[in-house]
């Protein structure tokens, strides 16, 4: 089951750049969150630090709290531990190209130490009917590689890879902005499937998506997060006039 | 400022329904006067009138669902088309309550004059008042002066009450002068109409500016004593 994200005076920095400046925001469990904004607004920065992503870059820095659950994530849990907690599926997708689609899956359960066939066997296919994926390519498990496949399966690969680990927290950074209509249509269906076991957070470009998704919507600007508040809210009547201005295509 | 197509788009829009609205504004006043005067070269012009209210009401649809579809608006825009393709369809409506009002004046060519106890034409000046007011809340996008065409609703709702229970008395005890006192009271009741459509088209003008959402709520559509202030001190 998902679990509810609190964020409490985040601050983000590359060198002495300052990416983002005092986020809070509670992100409800079992929902799906779209966060949206111009180019270079700190939106992908912001999910980075909900996974300590952020600070893989030698130059980044981050304080406040983001607390997944009952964990503090910058207080008392190891990136390893976090990343199986929060899986991350990312604009391109990237499955490991020479493996099996079947290696693809399993490949985070093999790290974390699972090694029981049948086990690896039931999680795989599991994880891959949740992402939609099964029926395509159940004949071919082990046949054909993950770069075999069109872009919108490997991006649900992708997903079902995500999803192995079984993860509470679900981030998608630009999941389906590589994708065809059709393909994109699948993402989204499946955004709305998995949102009952997960909480997800969607970084878009697509307004039409965040709103199509998302049961919240923030809107982040020069590193800040403008407003914050039910999708159907943001859509039809933001507070905010600089909201209004964006989501109207006004902006600049 | 980004998408001026757009933009010019949207303004158009709002240009032909202001073409609509006059249209319909005049349609019925001339009914209205019509009836003043009982004069059948008026009619005449309501009825030509309404086959362009009709063409227009086609072409502002047809103009308001292309944009929908190929611009995807949000927010205030997303609001404003919504409003201008209710706005369009009261517009028509007000168009049919003229022609409905020149019909029974045609009808009444025939009759000899009555003397009723219903004062037409102070409901039709309400009524005009309350379409005049709520079309140019909409070209100022005004949602205070919106408010105060809600407030006028009642009175209108009041003397169509009062026509009806003098005027079905007529019927009853002066059957002579029932046709007279049935074209009557058809006029109030298109009146009545026609104030309800311009309340409509009020309400449609707070939901596009405050995204307030204000029918069948009697609070929501009390003004709001600060922006009264504001205006009042304007």
């Amino acid at each position: 089951m998902g679990v509810g994200i609190e964020v409490g005076n985040l601050n983000a920095w590359y060198g002495a750049n300052h990416t983002l400046q005092d986020i809070n925001l509670n992100i409800p469990a079992n929902h799906a969150t779209a966060l949206i904004g111009p180019s270079g607004c700190g939106k992908s920065t912001f999910v980075r630090c909900l996974n300590r992503m952020h600070e893989t870059n030698p130059v980044a820095r981050v304080t406040g709290t983001v607390r997944i659950g009952d964990l503090d994530i910058y207080k008392d849990a190891k990136p390893v531990e976090i990343r199986r907690r929060v899986g991350m599926v990312f604009q391109r997708p990237n499955p490991f190209p020479t493996m099996s689609i079947y290696d693809n899956v399993a490949a985070g359960l093999k790290l974390n130490g699972y090694s029981n066939r049948r086990v690896l066997d039931e999680i795989v296919e599991q994880s891959l009917k949740d992402s939609a994926l099964w029926d395509e390519v159940k004949d071919d498990l082990k046949k054909k590689s993950g770069a075999s496949l069109s872009g919108g399966q490997q991006q649900r690969l992708c997903i079902a890879r995500a999803l192995a680990v079984d993860p509470e927290v679900l981030l998608m950074d630009e999941p389906a902005s590589a994708l065809d209509p059709v393909s994109t249509s699948k993402i989204e269906d499946l955004i709305f499937e998995l949102k009952s076991q997960y909480t997800i957070v969607i970084v878009t470009h697509n307004m039409q998506q965040a709103a199509r998704v998302a049961e919240k919507t923030g809107f982040f600007l020069n590193g800040r997060m403008v407003e914050f508040d039910s999708t159907h809210k943001i859509f039809t009547n933001p507070s905010d006039k600089r909201t209004e201005d964006y989501i109207t295509g006004r902006f600049g | 400022m980004t998408r001026i197509r757009f933009q010019r788009s949207l303004d158009e829009l709002k240009e032909n329904l202001l073409v609509m609205a006059g249209l319909a504004e005049q349609a019925i006043q001339r009914a209205i006067e019509a009836y003043r005067v009982r004069d059948l070269s008026i009619c005449d012009l309501v009825s030509r009138s309404e086959i362009a209210i009709n063409r227009l009401e086609r072409d502002i649809d047809q103009a308001a669902l292309d944009l929908l579809a190929m611009e995807q608006p949000m927010a205030i825009d997303l609001r404003f088309i919504l409003s201008v393709i209710k706005i369009n369809s009261d517009l028509e409506r007000v168009g049919d309550a003229a022609k409905s009002i020149i019909d029974r004046v045609r009808s009444m060519e025939q009759m000899a004059v009555a003397e009723l106890p219903v004062d037409i034409p102070r409901m039709a000046s309400l009524a005009a008042d309350m379409v005049r007011k709520s079309l140019q809340s909409f070209i100022e996008a005004d949602p205070v002066m919106a408010r105060t065409v809600l407030t006028m609703d009642d009175a209108v709702d009041a003397m169509n009450r009062a026509a009806y229970k003098s005027l079905t008395k007529v019927m009853e005890e002066e059957s002579h002068m029932a046709p007279q006192a049935l074209n009557a009271l058809m006029i109030s009741r298109n009146l009545e109409r026609v104030a309800d459509h311009a309340t409509n088209i009020a309400e449609d003008v707070i939901f596009w500016v405050e995204g307030a959402d204000v029918r069948h709520h009697k609070s929501l559509k009390k003004p709001d004593p600060h922006a009264l202030g504001e205006a009042e001190t304007a």
